[in-house]
């Protein structure tokens, strides 16, 4: 009883609680890093050196007036925020932290649910996660979010199909489609898949890049063109929401990224017996340093790359990244199918 | 007895989701309601034990083929359904004839499989090794067994996807 309902309802209320808040402050440490790189200071005014921003940004939204425009569709505009914050959050459930960790004796492993379909499962989750972009271009009922979220939604089916190639190339690789037994998979093969698989992981990278709305491929939300694309006709709170949703969207990106290509929550050097120093540091520690890098590059990237025109960025998904995915997964299937096991 | 109150559920909700996108006028809304439907289903598929199943159908029908429902709906953008009423007495006897022959389909399914349970319910045991898992035994059943239909399909959905470039190219 205790196992079965307790305590991944413990995991879930522990990943939700900490998810909101590191998006919270990830609002911050977007704003500094951009700011740094600019040669500016930042926000400084809340808190020593601008550090509870976040809290007082939380509140100015709880505050504000919450606004639906009266010729909007007013169901679908109230989903649509709900509709994109759902799918981010509960791709958690499958994002292994570390193998276990020891609370007062009992051993747990960290990961909500090892499901046997674990990366379907994230890529599924992501194909829903459209619909909220979508539907609040839709429901807005006004010319700029209704032709961002059609971009919007043209630009996610473009790249998932370059990633899901690239997913399935990785899946070749492993062996498995569970979170837990890809990174085992890379502590057997004796090598991150980062190094085994770069052409992926570049694809994987830009592709998450697109997928998550981010600059260079912010077209949804191209400031200069569409005022505020999607979310143009929202206010307050269900703002906020979308707000969530594109950064929890950036964690489940580089927390994938981690898992498939740097071995997750493995040291570095796993196989190398004379860095056992390096396992002190717990597994999810580590996990959590690989994926703050990844959402390190995605606000540098940001902070230094102009935007894509919107052709550019089409051709660079039909024509150059899927492609090269198919390319690779052959000749990946190629080199299993030759060697058995690379 | 907690998943019979479950599948009624699911079962209540999947049949009035699909009410609800023949009568509901919005098509947009229709839409929506379509893919409330096939999550649903995705669900019962999940207390089945096919996760697998579930996922995929996730994947393909509520998050790939309905997001291009939903695409030309608002390209095209109806106002209000084209003038049916030339058709419509026409249509609905096809419907009625159709759904009478799925009808048949389901009773004859039952009644087969009611007068022969032992050996039915040994023919979808046995492939199922316990070794492997639900999306493992689906791979090699796909390239074994059911290798024959699954290149003719795919073959069916390439001849789809060259003659939609060809239809678009002509306009270029």
């Amino acid at each position: 009883m205790t196992s079965t309902y307790l305590l991944p309802l413990l995991k879930i209320v522990v990943i939700l609680n900490a998810v909101l808040i590191s998006v919270t402050f990830m609002t911050l440490l977007e704003r500094k890093v951009i700011a740094w790189v600019q040669v500016r200071l930042g926000p400084m005014r809340v808190g020593p050196h601008g550090s509870l921003q976040p809290i007082a940004d939380a509140i100015k939204l709880l505050l504000k007036e919450d606004i639906t425009p009266a010729r909007a569709d007013k169901w679908v505009f109230t989903l649509a925020p709900i509709v994109s914050i759902v799918p981010a959050l509960i791709a958690f459930a499958v994002i292994p932290f570390d193998r276990e960790a020891s609370f007062f004796g009992y051993r747990v492993p960290l990961v909500v649910a090892d499901v046997n379909v674990g990366l379907l499962y994230l890529v599924s989750i992501t194909s829903i996660g459209v619909y909220g972009i979508i539907l609040a271009g839709y429901a807005s009922n006004s010319k700029f979010p209704l032709l961002a979220g059609l971009r919007a939604s043209a630009q996610l089916i473009s790249y998932e199909i370059a990633v899901t190639m690239m997913l399935v190339s990785m899946v070749v690789m492993s062996g498995t489609l569970s979170m837990v037994g890809i990174i085992e998979a890379q502590y057997n093969a004796h090598v991150w898949y980062v190094f085994a698989q770069p052409v992926a992981f570049v694809i994987l990278f830009i592709g998450g890049l697109a997928e998550t709305n981010r600059a260079p491929f912010d077209l949804p939300e191209a400031e200069q063109e569409l005022t505020g694309g999607f979310h143009t006709e929202y206010s307050g709170m269900r703002f906020a929401l979308f707000f969530l949703a594109e950064y929890a969207n950036m964690i489940v990106v580089s927390a994938i990224a981690t898992t498939l290509f740097l071995g997750g929550w493995l040291r570095p050097f796993p196989n190398v017996e004379w860095l056992w120093v390096l396992g002190y540091v717990p597994g999810w520690i580590w996990f959590l340093l690989k994926t703050f890098v990844f959402i390190y590059v995605f606000l540098w990237i940001r902070a230094t790359l102009p935007r894509y025109r919107y052709d550019q960025l089409m051709r660079l998904g039909w024509k150059v990244l899927i492609p090269l995915g198919i390319a690779n997964l052959i000749v990946t299937a190629t080199f299993k199918v030759l060697i058995g096991h690379p | 007895m907690l998943e019979s109150i479950v599948f009624y559920t699911l079962a209540a909700l999947i049949i009035g989701f699909g009410v609800l996108v023949v009568t509901t006028r919005n098509t947009v809304h229709c839409v929506l309601f379509l893919v409330a439907n096939f999550l649903c289903v995705a669900m019962v598929y999940v207390l089945l034990a096919a996760e697998f199943l579930a996922i995929i159908q996730i994947l393909v029908y509520a998050g790939g083929i309905v997001v291009l429902y939903l695409f030309v709906v608002m390209l095209v953008n109806l106002q209000r359904p084209p003038d049916a009423s030339s058709g419509r007495r026409r249509q609905s006897s096809a419907g009625f004839a159709l759904a009478a022959v799925m009808l048949a389909e389901i009773s004859a399914i039952l009644v087969f499989s009611a007068a022969r349970p032992a050996s039915a319910a040994a023919s979808v045991a046995a492939p199922t090794q316990p070794a492997m898992g639900n999306t493992q035994v689906v791979g090699m059943m796909l390239y074994s067994d059911y290798l024959v239909p699954f290149e003719v399909a795919s073959m069916l959905l390439l001849v789809a996807m060259v003659g939609a470039i060809i239809l678009a190219r002509k306009e270029a």
